[in-house]
């Protein structure tokens, strides 16, 4: 049970910055999800905070305590690895056991502790079985129980799913929620996998080469993404861009003239932004088949996916991607009409950066 | 697929190329390994053989591979038994005679159920009488005279020992080269690589003298301190240690262990097979080592067999009856280990990729 704070964290390897001033809390209890595409630093700033690495500028504080020269072991943080990171000479109940034998825990404490996470994560039976014996979903539930015997003030999972295969992974997924729920101790995630992000965490932050894009909920950030990168990292297919120019600029919203589009309306209240350069994005799940007072746009079917209870159509020349509901009858080479609420377009600056949108209870109020 | 076919002794010798007949290559290789067979094993076997001969069976001319010795008879009236022989020409055909004397082409013998009987027979008309007699005395004696327990005791002591501490400095050293990122960390691994390159010949008088300075001289530890670290052993453990993971590095400092339990109880476990092969090389080097021991070790009560086996071969006699039995009895342990432990030395070296 612990907070986490980071204020202004740097990293440098050699001369090459990996990560940029990074600083946010983390509160008692929370699932925090770090995500973002490889090489963004999440990794790195995971190492970070569990003191494997030092940083380089900046403060570490757990609980309040700076924790910058204290070490990793020290910190009581428990990590799980990637690849597990499993004693391969040792049991499964040996590799359990070695971070309580460290700290010169009685022998028959010990064995309650074990026994005791085991059972949690039904891993009784492989107890004297070495980690060569056991499937990859078993040595997951075994790197994860070797943290929980210790009972850190904060879990730690380093992409601890990417080796799984996509059941096993749903399934695995489903566990680490429960565990949280049971243990309620602070827990940070790691991921690329923006799926995972959204079902796991209370509180995602992205990343992007080594600065944070967006802190927040996982829904926040999927209903107000605060650039265009995370409007495009967090939601699954991606949020549809097309860029164009501010031609008009009221007090109910923006009208973005795009070319070879038309022209289309937002909430955004941006009224310096009267001819500057604007990016407008829409989720396909938000897309519209048909059309309506305004803001229709028309194009090409090329690729149509269904999946049964609903369809991705990808359409060209506006490059874009709709979500259907249910099954469709659009083929490729149709000519369809699509129409994209005004309610639910973002409106990016030409830095990237999301415009404020009029009205958000309103819009809330209507959505739910 | 065909279940795997079980392999026989048999089955491996007459194996065959495949065709129906013998085919050249089929004689080919049976021919070179046979020879092959011959040239490796036939000095051991001569020496295993000629080990059980007597001292006079060694001398025996033309030589004999089996101990076959000349049968010699007790005759009343002489001291020594007299080597028998078997007349084949002349009136006394037939007959089997002790030897009392030779002069020339004369014998003079006599027979001993007579004794009294002198007889001159011509030398060429005679056979020696032979009979297959292993001497184990040779190494029975062995065990009382030479103080043979108390070398062995030195060899076992310093083999043993300089094993370990071999083990431990070499594990530790390729730890910290191979796990640990810290400033000069190449060049100390070239260093240590390139005193390889130096011929330990050279180095044997500074060598000497620094363990004189020390007290080390006809001490058992003087042969065993400076062998302890070896740059093979270093270079072999730490390219070893480099394919561990670095992550079950962490997750042990995650789990509170200390360096030196890291070093404890993940490292060393996980680099068994590379410490296999090292602990097998230092044990055939330390028993083998001649030329260092002969210079520290002057007084023969701490001698190594090594050493007492040299001290064999006097100026001016060498018992070569207790010498072959003294090689054998030398050979036996480090033959013994490498029968046992064959598969990882064959590993070992196809990892190490050295020799």
């Amino acid at each position: 049970m612990a907070t986490l704070n980071l204020r202004n964290i740097t990293k440098r390897f050699g001369d090459i910055d990996v990560i940029h001033g990074v600083s946010f809390d983390i509160d008692d209890g929370e699932f925090a999800v770090f995500v973002g595409p490889s090489g963004c630093g999440k990794s790195t700033l995971l190492r970070l905070i569990c003191g494997l690495e030092p940083v380089t500028e900046g403060e570490v504080r757990i609980d309040g305590e700076v924790v910058n020269d204290v070490p990793a072991a020290r910190r009581g943080l428990a990590l799980v690895f990637q690849s597990y990171a499993l004693y391969p000479h040792m049991t499964v109940y040996q590799n359990m056991a070695f971070g309580l034998e460290n700290l010169g825990t009685p022998k028959a404490e010990i064995r309650a502790k074990v026994a005791e996470s085991a059972r949690m994560l039904r891993l009784e039976p492989y107890l004297e079985r070495k980690p060569t014996a056991l499937s990859g979903g078993q040595r997951q539930r075994v790197a994860i129980g070797r943290a929980i015997v210790r009972q850190p003030k904060i879990f730690l999972f380093d992409e601890p799913l990417s080796n799984l295969d996509a059941e096993l992974r749903v399934g695995m997924r489903a566990e680490i929620t429960q565990l949280h729920r049971r243990l309620k101790t602070t827990m940070i995630y790691v991921t690329h996998d923006q799926v995972e992000a959204m079902t796991l965490a209370d509180k995602i932050v992205v990343l992007r080469s080594g600065r944070v894009e967006q802190v927040g909920a996982p829904l926040d950030l999927y209903n107000d993404p605060a650039n265009q990168f995370v409007g495009g990292f967090i939601g699954s297919p991606r949020m549809n861009f097309l860029t164009g120019r501010a031609t008009a600029a009221g007090p109910d919203g923006l009208t973005v003239e795009i070319p070879d589009v038309g022209t289309i309306h937002t909430r955004a209240v941006a009224p310096g932004a009267l001819g500057q350069e604007v990016a407008i994005g829409i989720r396909p799940e938000h897309i519209r088949q048909g059309s309506g007072a305004t803001n229709n746009v028309a194009g090409t079917v090329i690729d149509v996916e269904q999946l049964g209870g609903l369809s991705y159509v990808r359409l060209d020349d506006p490059d874009m991607t709709v979500q259907l509901a249910g099954q469709t009858r659009l083929r490729f080479g149709d000519r369809t009409e699509i129409n994209l609420p005004e309610d639910d377009i973002h409106v990016f600056d030409a830095q990237g950066l999301a415009m404020t949108r009029a009205e958000p209870a309103q819009r809330m109020a209507a959505r739910a | 697929m065909a279940a795997p076919t079980r392999v026989t002794l048999t089955g491996m010798l007459s194996a065959r190329r495949g065709f129906a007949r013998w085919d050249w290559a089929d004689w080919t290789s049976n021919v070179y390994l046979v020879l092959g067979t011959l040239l490796m094993f036939g000095p051991v076997a001569w020496l295993l053989l000629s080990s059980v001969k007597s001292p006079s069976s060694l001398v025996e001319f033309p030589p004999t591979l089996l101990p076959w010795e000349q049968v010699r008879a007790y005759v009343p009236g002489q001291n020594a038994p007299l080597p028998l022989f078997k007349v084949v020409e002349g009136d006394h055909a037939g007959q089997r005679l002790a030897e009392i004397r030779r002069i020339g082409l004369q014998a003079t013998m006599v027979d001993p159920a007579k004794p009294d009987t002198m007889i001159r027979v011509p030398v060429a008309g005679r056979e020696k009488v032979m009979h297959l007699h292993a001497s184990w005395q040779n190494y029975t004696d062995l065990i009382g005279k030479f103080s043979f327990g108390s070398y062995l005791w030195n060899t076992v002591f310093i083999t043993v020992v300089a094993t370990a501490l071999t083990l431990l400095v070499n594990s530790m050293a390729a730890f910290a080269l191979s796990k640990y990122r810290f400033k000069g960390r190449e060049p100390v691994f070239m260093v240590m690589l390139a005193t390889l390159m130096i011929p330990p010949t050279i180095v044997l008088v500074p060598n000497y003298l620094i363990a004189a300075v020390l007290g080390l001289t006809n001490s058992l530890w003087g042969v065993i301190w400076p062998a302890v670290a070896t740059p093979t052993g270093v270079f072999m453990l730490r390219q070893y240690m480099l394919t561990l993971p670095d992550d079950l590095l962490e997750a042990a400092r995650m789990d509170n262990a200390s360096e030196w339990r890291i070093y404890w109880r993940i490292v060393l476990p996980l680099s068994a097979p590379a410490l296999a092969v090292l602990a097998i090389f230092s044990i055939m080097w330390r028993w083998n080592e001649f030329l260092w021991p002969m210079v520290v070790l002057n007084r023969s009560e701490s001698f190594t067999l090594q050493l007492a086996l040299n001290s064999f071969q006097g100026d001016l006699t060498t018992q070569w009856n207790y010498l072959l039995a003294m090689t054998v009895l030398t050979l036996l342990p480090v033959t013994v280990m490498f029968l046992l432990l064959q598969r990882y030395i064959t590993q070992g070296i196809a990892s190490a990729g050295i020799k």
